[in-house]
């Protein structure tokens, strides 16, 4: 149930908020769904921000909460710990015994669960509208009151161990992947896994938790996101009622380290019981969090490029690689320009049968070469731009999604307004500064390659 | 590639008879089934075209027809080749995507409704569905693909359970088919074989259409026209048989190099329409379907930390499906959780729910049909439940009265008659570490 985020392999980030946008070639005027408004923002006295998404289409309002705490907040040695506290919530506080959050609000028909992310730890509720108050009532109540009982500890970590043998040790890619991450980054927070390192975990004291907690889960540290067939006044009245009285407190200053420069290509191999090779490529980059001023425009060109690349079967990777070539049986690319740190832009990819892993990726960093030499054709750029308006679209078909996006960018330091910009942004981004970003960053002094190599089979 | 398990889940769900949306329903002339529901809130319009043409349909020596017939659509037709198919679609900003699971092959394409952007995205699709081409030079390429597919397959505990367990639960029982094949059958298959199984299931007699969104009824009716109305009528496939239970407990392991050992017990469950499919659901809802607070979960999880996911499930497909629990664990628990999770059947077998239970149990799933209806994704997927299954139009409607209408008595004397724990299968993957 409660999850870590999933952080295996590359996912395309669809974080562009916005509507409004009409295509060159494809008129899209009525981008602005009826239903929907503006969003509402209100700042409690105790400094919990309330951000509310009106959206009737349905009866239910989607509530969560997100503090601003993740994996890459954590210091050697207590790795995974805020996934584990995440683990905890649901274990009762003075007034709610174990599971018993779950079981009201199940009996309200009610969805819920958390998730724990590099740079956030969200908990949710999806109800009936008229709910929201007990959604409220019981995440006040936990934001201050948690128990952390040490016997309830001592299974739950239990349960997270078998979580991280399910996820990453006895998947192949997954556990290449979490090597890849620590070889490229050496001394950002992003190198360590979200849900910790084994050896973090069977040290992990409940005390640690409680001191976690005691740092990081105050209203302060918190935007509250509620999206759904609500009026903004009533819910701002009810996050008073119920999160108004929980005191602010003194969130921790956490050392955190930006990445150093890399100045040489890293590579490594990770060997394993396996069947199909596999391979990572990626380049340390900006995000709009990180970005140099006059610089603002890098990122935007990094993610259309990623869509250049990896979009569909008709992008660049796809149709070269996997269509034309046949070598690869799948391949892809991927960039999150809206990261709380620098972050990686990640090309990866299975060969196809009879390849070499090699040849595939001497075949991706050809593409890149290509990137690097010739600038996009027009008609190439107008169809990443109709996708990335049409998703957009799309995207308003889930309360949830609309909700994450707005979390997403507030607790990685990006005022939820950024989201029209960015979109604005995008179409903006021209065939040079595609060339651009791709010749500054896509460099080989700037790569990290994992390639999985399958392990000989044993009888 | 869904396996057709999750659209059935979706199936399980419902409404309330106020928020229902209203179905528009018809037989087209070619005989393909055509629902619809108009929703106008966003500039957005959702097909799915579904065949009764999953892996239970592969032909006995070549298994993987279905699923390759089913990859292949996207590769060409009419004029088109694979890469003008999705440069096409793409460049509208609309979204194609096929999967096959044992009973369906759904294909579902997402398009923004203003003109001539849904018009062009339709138009392609159409040809798709009526005029695919199965070009040569795209098959190898697509063989290739769906071996490394079976291959990856090979590398997860998890699925090397799941084929172990349809294989040894259904025998020689169509769904004993895996939904993408097995290597033997698809290095064999030749393009007369695609369009041999194509010419004989794609047909309207075998067809249902699903629309949500943004378009007027007779737009919809224009649009199935144009999508499905030129298949040949055709006929319906005959009907799966039904499978037979296993006459005594068998227990399969499978050495396996994994920290974890995947347990999979179970039987042969229920079919979709069956007359016992709600006690069964609900029962199963208490048993090991509700998440952290179900009877199995609370038993090896919430007490003893054995598992992170524990669960139970029926699967109910055209013919009975299977019913199972499915945990992962420790190599070194892999016997207590076993023990653990048949003496919490076993219990639940023999007593029943508690009154308490079996109410809880009621709130959450008639509390939460909203939820169940809230976007244009979820009613499309419980409309082609429904469509496909050939439900009762008003079975969203009528699904909270069905769920209170269930009673301890029914739950536990449904489980009684349906459920045998001394006859399951136990299929262990792991331990080889």
């Amino acid at each position: 149930m409660n999850k870590t985020r999933n952080t295996h392999g590359v996912t395309k980030a669809i974080f562009f908020l916005g509507m409004a946008g009409v295509l060159a070639a494809c008129a899209t005027e009525r981008t602005q769904p009826e239903g929907t408004q503006i969003i509402h923002e209100k700042i409690l006295d105790n400094g919990l921000k309330v951000l509310v998404r009106p959206d009737t289409r349905a009866p239910i309002v989607v509530s969560q909460i997100w503090y601003k705490v993740g994996g890459s907040y954590e210091p050697e040695g207590k790795t995974g710990i805020s996934h584990v506290l995440e683990h905890m919530m649901f274990k009762g506080t003075s007034t709610l015994g174990p599971n018993e959050f779950s079981r009201i609000i199940a009996e309200l028909g009610g969805r819920e669960n958390a998730f724990t992310g590099r740079d956030y730890t969200a908990y949710f509720q999806t109800l009936e509208k008229s709910n929201l108050d007990t959604a409220f009532k019981l995440e006040a109540e936990r934001m201050q009151g948690l128990t952390l009982d040490p016997d309830e500890f001592v299974k739950e970590v239990e349960v997270v161990k078998e979580e991280r043998r399910s996820r990453t040790d006895d998947r192949p890619e997954s556990l290449t992947y979490e090597r890849f991450m620590a070889a490229a980054y050496t001394s950002s927070g992003y190198r360590n896994p979200i849900v910790g390192w084994s050896e973090d975990l069977d040290n992990l004291q409940v005390e640690d938790l409680r001191a976690w907690y005691d740092s990081f889960y105050a209203p302060n540290n918190a935007i509250l996101v509620v999206v759904g067939d609500v009026e903004p006044a009533r819910v701002f009245d009810l996050a008073q009622e119920y999160f108004g009285p929980v005191p602010r407190r003194q969130v921790s200053h956490f050392t955190d380290r930006a990445e150093s420069l890399q100045s040489t290509p890293r590579r490594i191999e990770v060997k394993v019981p396996a069947k199909v090779p596999y391979f990572l490529l990626g380049y340390h980059v900006p995000v709009i969090a990180t970005v140099g001023e006059g610089e603002e425009w890098v990122p935007y060109a990094l993610e259309v490029a990623a869509y250049l690349l990896d979009s569909g079967k008709s992008s660049r990777l796809n149709s070269e690689l996997v269509r034309k070539q046949r070598i690869a049986s799948s391949v892809g690319a991927g960039y999150d320009p809206v990261a709380r740190k620098s972050t990686l832009f990640l090309f990866d990819g299975n060969p196809a049968q009879g390849t070499p892993v090699e040849i595939l990726e001497s075949a991706v960093r050809e593409q890149i070469r290509v990137m690097q030499d010739e600038l996009v054709a027009p008609e190439e750029l107008a169809r990443v731009k109709a996708q990335i308006i049409a998703s957009k679209v799309y995207e308003q078909d889930s309360s949830f999604y609309q909700g994450m996006r707005l979390g997403i960018l507030e607790t990685n330091g990006l005022p939820w307004q950024l989201g029209d910009q960015i979109h604005q942004r995008l179409r903006s981004v021209t065939a040079q500064q595609v060339r651009e970003v791709v010749r500054r960053y896509l460099t080989d002094d700037n790569a990290t390659v994992a390639v999985l190599v399958p392990e000989a089979e044993q009888g | 590639m869904i396996n057709n398990w999750y659209l059935l889940a979706l199936a399980a769900v419902g409404l309330d008879a106020l928020a229902s949306p209203q179905i528009h329903h018809w037989t087209m002339d070619n005989g393909v089934r055509a629902y619809f529901v108009e929703t106008h809130q966003i500039p957005m319009v959702q097909f799915k075209v579904s065949f009764d043409a999953g892996s239970a349909r592969d032909p006995g020596s070549l298994k993987g027809v279905a699923n390759f017939v089913n990859e292949m659509i996207e590769e060409g037709a009419a004029e088109m080749n694979g890469a003008l198919v999705a440069e096409r679609l793409e460049s509208i900003g609309a979204e194609f995507s096929a999967e096959s699971g044992r009973d369906m092959s759904v294909f579902e394409l997402r398009s923004l409704s203003d003109e001539p952007l849904l018009g062009r995205a339709v138009d392609t699709f159409s040809k798709l569905m009526q005029q695919p081409t199965f070009p040569e030079d795209a098959l190898e390429r697509t063989r290739d693909s769906i071996l490394i597919g079976l291959k990856r397959r090979q590398q997860s505990p998890g699925s090397v359970a799941s084929l172990a367990f349809y294989d040894y639960l259904y025998k020689d029982h169509p769904y004993s088919n895996p939904a993408s094949g097995i290597e033997d059958g698809v290095s064999n298959i030749k393009r007369q074989n695609l369009l041999d199984f194509y010419r004989e299931f794609f047909v309207g007699a075998n067809a249902v259409i699903v629309m949500v969104g943004d378009l007027s009824a007779d737009e919809a009716r224009a649009w199935a026209d144009h999508i499905v109305g030129s298949l040949p009528p055709g006929t319906k496939p005959d009907p799966v048989p039904a499978a037979e239970q296993l006459a005594e407990n068998h227990s399969l392991h499978v050495a396996f190099p994994s920290t974890q050992t995947h347990l999979m017990m179970g039987q042969v469950g229920m079919a979709r329409d069956d007359p016992d499919y709600f006690p069964l659901y609900m029962g199963n809802h208490i048993l090991g379907g509700s998440g952290l607070i179900s009877r199995l979960a609370q038993n090896i999880r919430e007490e003893r930390g054995l598992a992170y996911s524990v669960s139970s499930y029926f699967y109910p497909m055209r013919e009975p499906g299977p019913f199972l629990i499915s945990l992962q664990t420790r190599n070194d628990q892999a016997a207590l959780a076993e023990e653990l999770s048949i003496d919490t059947l076993r219990g639940f077998v023999e007593q029943g729910p508690t009154a308490e239970e079996l109410e809880s149990a009621r709130k959450n799933i008639t509390g939460g049909f909203p939820l169940r209806i809230s976007s244009n994704k979820k009613i499309a997927g419980n409309i082609l439940s429904i469509a496909f299954y050939e439900l009762p139009l008003d079975y969203l409607s009528t699904f909270s009265e069905s769920i209170n209408s269930v009673t301890l008595q029914q739950v536990k004397d449904a489980f009684q008659r349906r459920v045998f724990p001394d006859r399951f299968l136990h299929v262990l993957v792991g331990g080889d570490q």
